[in-house]
């Protein structure tokens, strides 16, 4: 692993498609801070654009793709890892990245997630959690913190939400990790050390739908959404814990699970070659 | 030196697979369409292909489709509830142009169905299975022998236009065994054609004469974006209703421009037929039994037989039908009535238009059609 080093004079210029700004994103959301956060790691990586795909689903996390001056897939909703699966099988040249949100890989997607955590293939996906279907106007997600109103629980959410981490730990995922956007250093060496990980790496990004969710249960505007997220992270929150199964008020930030396990496609590469016939291969 | 071996239709699809260079497959688990999935897990790593049994039906059809976004030749194959769930990926690849083969083995339905009983009912959902306008080739080989190069034909059509490309048979085309001769060793296969030239001001899904734009292939210097939603010759999204309708109906156009690669059809004593029998599959081998026992008792029956059922070759029945000057037309197909409404919108009330259904889970025998010709003969 090489150590995580900062370069102030990164400039995300090189890594955006300018011709695509404006950017549809909303005022305030933070998807835009984890696109830098990712691209910063990209560069201080070495990663050639040429050899970067960016595979991503449907919603708004599923636009950050067309700004990303690399080969750059807007899948369908919820299937950004199957398609990323064959892509990286196909390609194990290629540096495959996928870009999720918190309905796309958790409702709709969810069987595509644990598959890909149980399967170790090497993708990193970044999955950005901001409680909320903001693409469509606002309607309660997977993720939505209780008592939460949203369009479509307009008497406050009661439905308790996954804790992203966990499941992806549990279903196998040898990286896991989170961060907030407030944290855009620790979230931009987070994503460094998920890239730099032989295997699946999944980390959540604690984001902020600010314009819709943030407005519809007094929030308030991004600021303060974002500190009370910083201040609702505590790092061993569910360490050592067996008794929260669901999404709890406190989560636990940085790097929660690192394993090394054998990489699919590697695994796959092999097995193949033990079926070619002798002499060839 | 002859080549020609035994096996089984499912086996068929996927040797000619392999035979056409498909190099990735991806598959789930179902009746009666496994045999595919076991053959290419069996097949592809001795020629340094990938086989992946993917978590679900939908996962399978979006890895296909991620495989052939990096620039391999890739299949699926799926039957019945399988097929509903692959639709909505098959409908990207038909937007997004990327090539790829679907085999359906189709049985009965609706729902779960009869998984082990053939069927002919998904030659609506064939084609108008995703939503939207959309462009698609259906091929409807009718024996294991045209499984193997249909599948073939497939991946060249596939490949050559950018469309997604579906090898319908029934149960029963997929489980007979029959002799299949694969031809010459060594045949030049349609490749795809990526793009070359400079990245600077490429336009990825650009309207050319062809209209079929060259396809970037992650890795040469492009970094072009592929989308769902609808693009402009660029390929990043747009509304504006120019662009949009160009770009929509370029996708269409492009198999009307290239139709003499795609149609094909087949035809036994209809030159002089009076009743005209149009059936695919294992109907239609029903159907050549019973021309042929028809014929012997003096009633002048022939065929027709789509082998690309869609587009179907709308102009080649037509034709068929003005030469032989027939009376009346007999669909025989296993299901309530599908292809029997594409026939009647073609013949426009010219001729009486007869159908023959079974959806009982048996096949349509020879001596279903000879009665119902009887029946109907003028």
């Amino acid at each position: 692993m090489k150590d995580v080093t900062q370069t102030p004079d990164f400039d995300i210029n090189g890594y955006i498609r300018l011709d695509q700004m404006p950017h549809f994103l909303c005022p305030g959301c933070g998807h835009g801070i984890a696109l830098r956060a990712l691209l910063w790691a990209i560069h201080d990586l070495g990663i050639e654009k040429d050899k970067l795909a960016v595979v991503s689903g449907i919603g708004c996390s599923g636009r950050l793709s067309a700004y990303i001056d690399a080969n750059t897939f807007h899948t369908t909703h919820g299937r950004p890892l199957a398609f990323a699966t064959g892509l990286a099988l196909a390609r194990p040249d290629l540096h495959v990245v996928v870009i999720t949100g918190d309905g796309d890989s958790l409702a709709i997607g969810g069987n595509h997630l644990i598959h890909a955590c149980r399967r170790n293939l090497n993708l990193t996906c970044m999955m950005l959690n901001n409680e909320i279907y903001g693409m469509t106007g606002g309607q309660v997600s997977p993720t939505t913190s209780a008592d939460r109103f949203t369009t479509t629980t307009p008497a406050g959410n009661t439905e308790p939400g996954f804790d992203a981490c966990r499941l992806a730990e549990a279903a196998g995922a040898s990286f896991v990790g989170r961060e907030v956007t407030l944290q855009v250093l620790a979230l931009k060496d987070l994503l460094q050390r998920a890239l730099e990980h032989d295997g699946f790496s999944f980390v959540e990004v604690i984001s902020d739908c600010t314009e819709i969710y943030g407005r519809k249960n007094d929030l308030g505007a991004s600021p303060e959404m974002m500190m009370s997220q910083k201040a609702s992270m505590r790092p061993d929150a569910y360490r050592n814990t067996v008794d929260v199964p669901f999404r709890p008020n406190a989560l636990a930030t940085g790097i929660l699970a690192k394993v090394d396990r054998p990489e699919y496609g590697q695994a796959l590469r092999a097995a193949n070659a033990r079926q070619q016939p002798a002499g060839k291969g | 030196m002859t080549r020609t071996m035994n096996m089984q239709g499912n086996q068929a699809c996927a040797l000619g697979a392999i035979e056409a260079g498909c190099r990735f497959f991806a598959g789930y688990p179902i009746t009666p369409s496994s045999e595919v999935a076991e053959q290419m897990a069996a097949q592809l790593p001795k020629v340094g292909g990938t086989f992946i049994q993917m978590e679900d039906e939908i996962a399978s059809m979006g890895a296909v489709i991620g495989a052939s976004m990096g620039g391999l030749k890739a299949m699926t194959a799926t039957s019945g509830p399988g097929f509903s769930l692959k639709q909505e990926n098959i409908g990207y690849a038909s937007g997004a142009e990327i090539p790829c083969v679907i085999v359906n083995v189709m049985r009965g339905g609706p729902s779960t169905g009869m998984p082990t009983r053939p069927s002919q009912g998904d030659i609506m959902q064939s084609r108008w299975g995703t939503h939207g306008d959309h462009p698609i080739i259906v091929l409807a080989p009718a024996s294991v022998a045209e499984a193997y190069h249909e599948t073939i034909r497939a991946f060249d059509l596939s490949e050559r236009l950018r469309v997604p490309v579906i090898v319908l048979i029934d149960e029963v085309i997929g489980h007979l065994v029959e002799t299949v001769d694969p031809g010459e060793a060594g045949q030049e296969h349609v490749a795809r054609t990526f793009a070359s030239g400079p990245a600077e001001g490429f336009k990825p899904y650009a309207i050319t004469d062809d209209l079929v734009p060259p396809f970037p292939r992650p890795g040469d210097g492009y970094r072009s974006h592929t989308t769902g939603l609808t693009h402009s010759e660029t390929g990043f999204p747009t509304q504006n209703p120019a662009l949009a309708a160009a770009a929509l109906n370029r996708i269409t156009d492009k198999l009307v421009l290239h139709n003499d690669l795609i149609e094909r059809w087949r035809v036994r004593e209809a030159d002089d037929a009076d009743i005209l029998i149009a059936a695919i599959g294992i109907s239609a081998r029903a159907a050549e039994a019973a021309v042929t026992k028809l014929r012997a008792e003096g009633i002048m029956a022939g065929l027709f037989r789509p082998v690309t059922l869609w587009p179907f070759p709308e102009g080649a029945l037509l034709g068929v039908i003005d030469k032989a000057g027939a009376k009346a037309l007999l669909v025989p197909e296993m299901n309530q009535g599908q292809m029997i409404r594409e026939v009647e919108r073609l013949v426009a009330g010219r001729l009486p238009v007869h159908g023959l259904n079974r959806i009982d889970g048996e096949a349509i025998t020879p001596a279903d059609i000879i009665a119902r010709v009887r029946e109907i003969a003028p």
